[in-house]
């Protein structure tokens, strides 16, 4: 189906913004690309959204599809479908990335059944082989093994993993084509968005100061001292998933593979042992400290700071002399 | 024949993920190495199904595609309340990616004719895709709604849900036919009684072959025929040793170096 080696992303947003999925796209789209020696294009689909093209040509699109209508508001998925469906198979791109969020994992699989082609999900990496054939790498059995995948047919679609690529930069000195399409409406009565409400904001894959709490927890109350020290380091409370499978804290603060990928600035484990689907969520983070009474628990393997005790002794000595320092610091600065 | 609504639940035997091996030279698990269980999701699928039959009267069929193993499941999920069960077990269907697997439970689904609602878990713990459940929809032309953690309402044509979109929810109506993939959030399922077990015992299992369904099949599009999708190779997750400075001493002396260091990476003093 190959008509060019055109590789595609598809555009989310947030509200009236860019999600920032888009970037990580564009990012490693670009990097392909450049190996490839193609065009990058992208997809964009909503209401009042012509601004936003430009962005994308910003962030690396030497294309950008532009379909503009008050249905595609919000996410229509068999009118989403049926439009991309079309350029698709108009333009035959060799590669089409789509981010793996709840948007790119109920609108991607329709697509890529429509299209008779393969998709992998949740990839944490892409490569080319000397082909030219797109590797697609993601963890499989919950983060215990790493798979490497390719696809025989075109376009080779995957879902990439938020916050596992490197996002694109912006440079307003790029230039690019956009190309306004016709939106096709759909006569279909078999679905209706009644309404749409905003979700609670515990984005924390957007932290920059994680405090997790493990196994090592002994009782729900006890996360009070964990989000006492988050609060203090401007953070947020993070846990494994034996945590939130307990109903202890909601799903919303569950790092690991089947929560939420994070790579803040700092990563407080405490009581977490680092199992292999704990670690893949994690292990990014730029600084990682561990606080554990087990010697040998592997989340000492990754750390890069180390704490071997109780952490019902250290916590409430930790929070009580960043305390200490905030007040003398307030201090000297009146 | 019953004047409820017509539901399917589709299912999937998935090993025992804590006790699992993986056999890293042949690239892939061992399934001699754990019990074959429910996908855990698909329990909550199932319970979704046997609430609204219990409310609106109805039918459950419970569809897997497997190994004769999976038998062992199918026989759970009459034990939880489906009414039958089949299960697709051929050679031809074996090796299969998300697009060839939709596909073949597609057209088991249309073998069976009329439905209302098909219901399906958010993802496999095996898998981990979370992708068949939208395919089957795409294949059989019908509306879906994933990460649906509430029915709101419904009735004989159609049903209100929501949908769990991150940073918003939607709350969508659909009209049957249509296909919902749940979350864990949306009821706790329930455990059968011991009257259910011994009924699900001496339950008949259907099992349909491709051959089954050549009338209405395109037979290369099962199993690794039909796979765009190969894995090429699996490998475990690298582990860094060694980098990390363990503070040693006095809780006193711990608390105090880690309070420096904590000042330094987050510019705090």
């Amino acid at each position: 189906m190959v008509k060019n080696n055109d590789i595609f992303i598809l555009s989310e947003l947030i509200g009236e913004k860019i999600h920032p999925i888009t970037y990580e796209l564009l990012g490693k789209g670009r990097e392909l690309a450049n190996k490839l020696n193609t065009c990058l294009s992208s997809i964009i689909l909503g209401y009042n959204i012509k601004e936003l093209a430009k962005e994308l040509i910003y962030y690396g699109s030497d294309k950008v599809y532009v379909y503009d209508h008050p249905l595609l508001k919000n996410l229509d998925i068999l009118l989403y479908k049926h439009n991309i469906v079309k350029l698709i198979l108009e333009e035959k791109p060799s590669i089409f990335l789509i981010g793996a969020t709840p948007f790119g994992r109920s609108l991607g699989p329709r697509i890529a059944a429509a299209l008779n082609t393969g998709l992998t999900a949740d990839c944490i990496d892409l490569d080319i082989d000397e082909e030219g054939n797109l590797i697609q790498i993601r963890p499989a059995f919950s983060g215990n093994i790493i798979a490497y995948i390719k696809t025989s047919t075109r376009p080779q679609m995957c879902t990439i993993r938020y916050k596992t690529m490197k996002p694109a930069i912006k440079d307003i000195k790029r230039n690019g084509e956009i190309i306004n399409k016709n939106v096709e409406i759909l006569n279909n009565k078999n679905i209706e968005i009644l309404e749409i409400i905003k979700a609670k904001e515990i984005n924390i894959s957007d932290a920059d100061v994680i405090v997790s709490a493990g196994r090592g927890l002994k009782k729900p109350e006890d996360f009070s001292m964990i989000k006492e020290l988050a609060d203090l380091l401007g953070g947020m409370v993070g846990a494994s998933r034996p945590l939130v499978d307990e109903g202890w804290i909601s799903k919303e603060h569950q790092v690991g593979f089947s929560g939420n990928t994070v790579k803040p600035k700092l990563y407080i484990a405490c009581g977490i042992s680092g199992s292999p689907q704990h670690l893949f969520g994690m292990r990014d983070s730029e600084i990682i400290i561990a606080i554990n009474i087990d010697p040998s628990a592997p989340i000492f393997r990754i750390a890069n700071y180390g704490i071997i005790g109780d952490m019902y002794k250290i916590i409430p000595r930790l929070i009580e002399e960043i305390k200490r320092r905030l007040k003398s610091k307030n201090e000297r600065n009146n | 024949m019953n004047d409820g609504l017509n539901l399917i639940v589709l299912i999937k035997q998935v090993p025992e993920i804590d006790k699992v091996k993986f056999d890293i030279e042949k690239g892939r698990i061992d399934r001699s190495s754990a019990k074959g269980v429910i996908n855990p999701f698909d329990l909550n699928a199932i319970e979704a199904a046997v609430q609204i039959k219990e409310k609106i009267g109805g039918n459950i069929i419970a569809i897997s595609m497997g190994p004769p193993q999976a038998i062992s499941s199918l026989r759970e999920a009459i034990s939880r309340g489906v009414d039958k069960a089949i299960l697709l077990s051929d050679n031809k269907f074996a090796g299969a990616d998300t697009l060839a697997t939709s596909y073949t439970l597609a057209c088991a689904i249309k073998k069976i004719g009329k439905f209302d609602i098909i219901f399906c878990g958010e993802k496999t713990i095996d898998g981990d895709t979370g992708q068949v459940g939208a395919e089957v929809a795409e294949h059989l032309n019908i509306p879906h709604a994933s990460y649906v953690s509430k029915i709101i309402e419904y009735n004989k044509e159609n049903i209100i849900v929501l949908s769990e979109m991150g940073s918003y929810n939607y709350i969508i109506k659909l009209k049957f036919p249509c296909l919902i993939s749940v979350t864990k959030d949306i009821n706790v399922p329930r455990l059968p009684t011991f009257k259910d077990l011994m009924k699900a015992r001496k339950a008949e299992i259907e099992i349909w072959d491709s051959n089954y369904l050549s009338d209405i099949a395109d037979i290369n599009k099962f199993g690794i025929e039909g796979s765009p999708t190969r894995v090429i190779k699996i490998s475990m997750p690298k582990e860094e040793i060694g980098k990390c400075k363990i503070f040693k001493g006095e809780i006193d002396e711990i608390v105090s170096a880690l309070v420096k260091e904590l000042g330094v990476i987050l510019k705090l003093w």
